[in-house]
């Protein structure tokens, strides 16, 4: 009679932990902006029929598609000569691209500020070299968003795909140069295909993990290049309008859950292994 | 894999390290700076700020609560992840396939989201003490590692071996300490480092419950910088960095280096 309960019984504190500080308290969050008083769909309307929360919006669902673009063109490449580099070398590379990733983000996004500030290493060499006299004003830019995530996102990237591109038999790759294929049409037809799962699995966690970052933006973007995290930390925190930064809550929930529907239907369609 | 790569695509990978791994060696380099401002290269070498990180009470503090919190974080969810991991093997016949997606879920779901919920939920709406709610967050957000990492060990366990010693008579739970826990030892050390750092790092669940009095590193960083531009962020930074070369010497020494790539 136990035994037919003991898998329920040993997992049971994990799944009432999720279930109680978890699933429970998000879905009360994203309830809470359909019950308003002011009517069910009223802080959507009070988010899109403000200018500023929608150019917020915009800003962040282009700083991740960039971010997530440069990413995976910068990502697949490396993890292409990582994945083929002779052992020793390789076991290195991968321990370079292990170190950032355990390194928090607020010291990777610090990083940033030393280089890209007023009188930051970047400003001064420009200087040195004479390209300009004046100081750029490279911080808090979408551009300087967009670096810092594309230096925290990279070693994910490329660590997905070393193993995704380890992965591929020799095989293949073997049959392809022997039936004529030059270098370059193996790697665009034969294994550019192949890693497409990995490169879809890549693009998802770095679109979320940009479309919901706070730290980052913070740091290098400021109140001048507001995104949806650091806006959601300030209608809760500084304006303690809840309402808001729920309903902030709410759409960043959504797009999550749309991106990794849509990107496991674009995976199925596109995975040529597949049966 | 044995083909020659383009000359073209190795001079792209060594540029793309140099990109990774200069930022590091600045914070390093400013760190050492004889001066009141960030500036690399250093002018002048010295130490006094990191001194300086153990002369600042709320430095001091929010390293004291950074190490309860990931270590109680972490234990916590190896007590609770560990039974899970092995009920989704050894009865994976009798659990829904939902349960493994349930454990994995603080990952899917955006942190800076959860942190905000426990606010509203937890702190607020049950008066829970900021500390009992920081805590769960980071016991939620390590949970994942927990359970997928001693899972992924257990899936090579030969559960037989359990079934053996328990049809000679030794007792479920001595069985479970002295035959099943030792043999995926390696995973549990795994999953603990991957936890302690994973807590140790945190920005966006932190960000919510922390508050006068308590607050985590990581948000003292982020309070200090938009204060100060000083070299005493940049030790702090070296000493989070030391830590991971720590992490990473420890998981050399225990299970191999090419673990952490998996």
């Amino acid at each position: 009679m136990l035994k037919r309960f003991a898998g329920w019984v040993l997992s049971a504190p994990a799944t009432v932990l999720v279930v109680v500080f978890l699933v429970l308290p998000v879905a009360a969050t994203i309830a809470a902006t359909f019950i308003e008083p002011a009517g069910i769909i009223a802080p959507y309307q009070a988010f899109f029929s403000s200018g500023f929360r929608r150019t917020v919006l915009w800003r962040t669902l282009e700083i991740s598609l960039i971010t997530t673009v440069i990413s995976l063109f910068v990502g697949f490449l490396t993890a292409y000569v990582v994945a083929r580099s002779p052992g020793r070398i390789k076991s290195l590379l991968i321990i370079a691209a292990v170190f950032p990733l355990l390194t928090g983000v607020v010291v990777r996004s610090f990083a940033w500020l030393i280089i890209l500030g007023r009188n930051g290493i970047l400003n001064n060499f420009l200087v040195w070299l004479g390209v300009t006299d004046q100081p750029f004003a490279m911080l808090y830019t979408q551009w300087s968003v967009i670096a810092a995530m594309v230096y925290l996102f990279v070693p994910l990237m490329i660590l997905t795909l070393v193993g995704v591109l380890e992965n591929i038999p020799d095989d293949v790759i073997q049959a392809s140069a022997s039936l004529g294929a030059s270098p370059a049409a193996t790697f665009r037809q034969v294994i550019f295909p192949l890693a497409v799962p990995g490169l879809i699995v890549g693009a998802v966690l770095v679109f979320t993990g940009s479309f919901t970052a706070y730290a980052t933006p913070q740091l290098l973007g400021g109140e001048r290049q507001m995104v949806m995290g650091t806006l959601m930390y300030q209608r809760a925190m500084v304006a303690f309008d809840w309402t808001g930064a729920s309903t902030i809550a709410a759409i960043m929930v959504v797009v999550t859950i749309a991106v990794v529907l849509f990107m496991t239907r674009v995976a199925r369609r596109l995975n040529p292994m597949a049966t | 894999m044995t083909t020659r790569l383009h000359p073209g695509l190795i001079a792209f990978a060594v540029v793309v390290y140099i990109f990774l791994m200069g930022p590091l060696i600045i914070v390093f380099g400013a760190a050492l700076s004889d001066t009141t401002y960030l500036t690399f290269p250093p002018q002048g070498l010295t130490l006094r700020w990191f001194e300086r990180i153990f002369e600042i009470g709320a430095f001091r503090r929010t390293i004291i609560t950074s190490v309860q919190v990931a270590f109680l974080a972490t234990a916590m969810a190896l007590i609770i992840g560990i039974p899970a991991a092995y009920a989704l093997n050894r009865y994976r016949i009798q659990l829904p396939g939902w349960l493994s997606t349930l454990f994995v879920l603080p990952i899917l779901v955006p942190e800076i989201v959860l942190g905000f919920s426990l606010l509203r939920s937890v702190a607020v709406g049950q008066s829970t003490p900021i500390f009992i709610t920081l805590l769960i967050g980071h016991t939620l957000i390590v949970l994942p590692y927990c359970v997928r990492v001693v899972s992924a060990s257990l899936a090579s366990f030969d559960f037989s071996i359990e079934e053996a010693a328990i049809s000679l008579g030794s007792r479920p739970l001595k069985t479970f300490f002295t035959i099943v826990l030792p043999n995926v030892r390696s995973g549990v050390i795994a999953a603990f480092i991957l936890a302690f750092i994973t807590s140790i790092n945190d920005v966006s669940v932190s960000l919510f419950l922390t508050g006068p009095g308590i607050s985590t590193l990581p948000i003292q960083i982020l309070a200090h910088v938009e204060q100060f531009f000083d070299p005493v962020i940049a030790s702090v930074s070296v000493l989070l960095m030391l830590l991971t070369v720590a992490v990473m010497a420890i998981v050399e020494r225990t299970l191999g280096l090419t673990f952490l790539a998996k």
